[in-house]
């Protein structure tokens, strides 16, 4: 009984509690998620679109960019992004005459997250776009459509169904890749974690409880993914 | 034949290859206001491509092409190849041409009515209800109004083609390109669709009718084209050129799938 009380006391939201710190943890994580998740759909659509319409030296920096991050193992790419990156914005900074600026965590790990997510992005869209049957969007030029209204109303929309498998899976991967972010220090769900747990000794305990904090994040985000997919797939049979 | 208006339509001289293969040799073409006109010929003659350098979606090595009197710029690229000079005058002459594909093309994600209200909203800038009204009216002449709300995938391909002509109509155009409009239709369903394109003609549309089917073509077109290899084989009313065709292979061709 005393053992329950204890262990509800550790969890409680508000201090000597931990549950607020892995509350505001998780937020993070989902903030985070959420930023280098966007960022990762925007590069992602300009990574594909350049691969598939771009001339020479467009194809070969986006290869080298989807190849590089591809091969390199994440936790590398961002402590490397990570500190390079600072690093050789300062340097800029410095021959700009400019002074030094101390980056913020919260977006670095978004930037750093958004590369590496953009990567994938720009492999999962080119093969979502390539799917299109090739005869939707001539009728979109047959009548009359400029390359942007045609990519807005017609493209989009017909990749969408492609591609949402791919884009939940990195989503789903993004909400836990960015527990790496704790590497650099800045304080997210997991990091947020193995503070309560080494204060407190109750590694089980706050393990724990993390575990069923990313299961919430991933539940709810299987929902939102589910009702993406039964919209953009209004048009289909069911049994394709 | 004199006319006084200019041609709805007048094409000149088209050339086309794919590497060294031409497939186009010289093709011209004028369609007054009003006339229906028939491509005919077999797999491989050329007339889809024909079709499509019309609306530009194959670019042509070189040809003249005038809509209304207005002249698509042309401006000479890699190794003396025409391109167009500017692609804005392409599609707002792409507007006026409006194209009813083999495979329908319907864009699966909206339904018949949003279909047919695409581009005349959102290219035509024609104001939304205004829109409805007019796709509302064409959707119940070819026989779908009761399927306006319907999702393309969940129709018989007769259905989705003459959506497909809807919304073709929908812009109004001067001229209608259809790409063999009945070719992938089961046999049962392709009556439906002439029939449509057969009231189109009655109306005096102004089409250019890429088709295998010979007997419409026979019935419908005032004038029709055999083309062969990549050249006009034969052209004329279509009572000389189903009835009394000078070319041995014309003659061969309609013959042999028009008993």
């Amino acid at each position: 009984m005393s053992s329950t009380q204890s262990m509800l006391e550790l969890l409680s939201p508000y201090p000597p509690g931990w549950g607020g710190v892995l509350l505001s943890g998780a937020l993070s994580t989902v903030m985070i998620s959420l930023g280098a998740y966007l960022v990762g759909v925007l590069i992602g659509l300009l990574g594909a679109t350049g691969k598939l319409k771009g001339n020479r030296p467009v194809l070969f920096v986006l290869d080298v960019y989807t190849t590089a991050v591809r091969a390199i193992p994440e936790l590398i790419l961002i402590i490397g992004l990570y500190y390079a990156g600072t690093d050789g914005l300062n340097r800029i900074l410095l021959s700009l005459g400019l002074p030094a600026i101390e980056i913020n965590g919260f977006v670095a790990a978004i930037a750093v997250l958004g590369i590496v997510q953009g990567a994938y992005m720009t492999e999962v869209l080119r093969g979502a776009i390539l799917a299109i049957p090739v005869g939707q969007i001539e009728a979109a030029s047959a009548f009359g459509m400029r390359p942007f209204l045609r990519f807005r109303r017609i493209v989009l929309p017909a990749l969408m169904p492609n591609a949402l498998p791919g884009l939940a899976n990195l989503w789903m991967s993004v909400t836990k890749d960015s527990a790496l972010i704790a590497v650099v220090g800045y304080q997210e769900l997991a990091l947020a974690t193995r503070l309560a747990a080494g204060n407190t000794k109750h590694y089980f305990l706050f393990f724990l409880a993390a575990a069923a904090l990313y299961l919430v994040i991933t539940l709810l985000s299987n929902v939102v993914f589910g009702l993406l997919e039964s919209r953009f797939r209004r048009g289909q049979p069911k049994t394709a | 034949m004199t006319r006084l208006a200019p041609p709805a339509l007048l094409v000149d001289d088209v050339h086309k290859s794919y590497g060294i293969h031409e497939v186009l040799k010289g093709i011209s073409l004028s369609a007054a206001k009003g006339d229906v006109i028939s491509l005919i010929g077999s797999s491989g003659s050329g007339k889809s491509t024909f079709l499509r350098c019309i609306n530009f979606l194959e670019i042509p090595d070189r040809g003249r092409f005038v809509f209304n009197g207005e002249d698509v710029l042309l401006k000479s690229g890699q190794g003396g190849r025409a391109y167009p000079a500017s692609w804005r005058q392409i599609e707002r002459i792409r507007t006026g041409l409006a194209m009813v594909f083999q495979s329908f093309n319907l864009w699966p994600h909206m339904t018949v009515l949003e279909n047919v209200i695409e581009a005349p909203v959102y290219v035509q800038k024609m104001n939304r209800k205004e829109a409805i009204e007019r796709a509302e009216g064409l959707l119940a002449k070819v026989g779908l109004y009761e399927k306006r709300h319907v999702y393309p995938a969940f129709m018989s391909g007769g259905q989705q083609q003459r959506a497909s002509i809807a919304r073709a109509l929908c812009v109004d155009p001067a001229v209608m390109l259809l790409d063999e409009p009945t070719s992938a239709l089961d046999p049962e369903l392709v009556g439906e669709v002439l029939k449509v394109i057969r009231d189109l003609a009655e109306e005096g549309r102004t089409m250019l009718l890429v088709t295998h089917e010979m007997k419409f073509a026979r019935d419908v077109s005032n004038h029709v084209m055999f083309l062969h290899q990549g050249r006009v084989e034969e052209e004329g009313p279509p009572a000389q050129v189903f009835g009394a065709p000078i070319s041995a292979r014309c003659r061969e061709f309609t013959g042999a799938l028009d008993n």
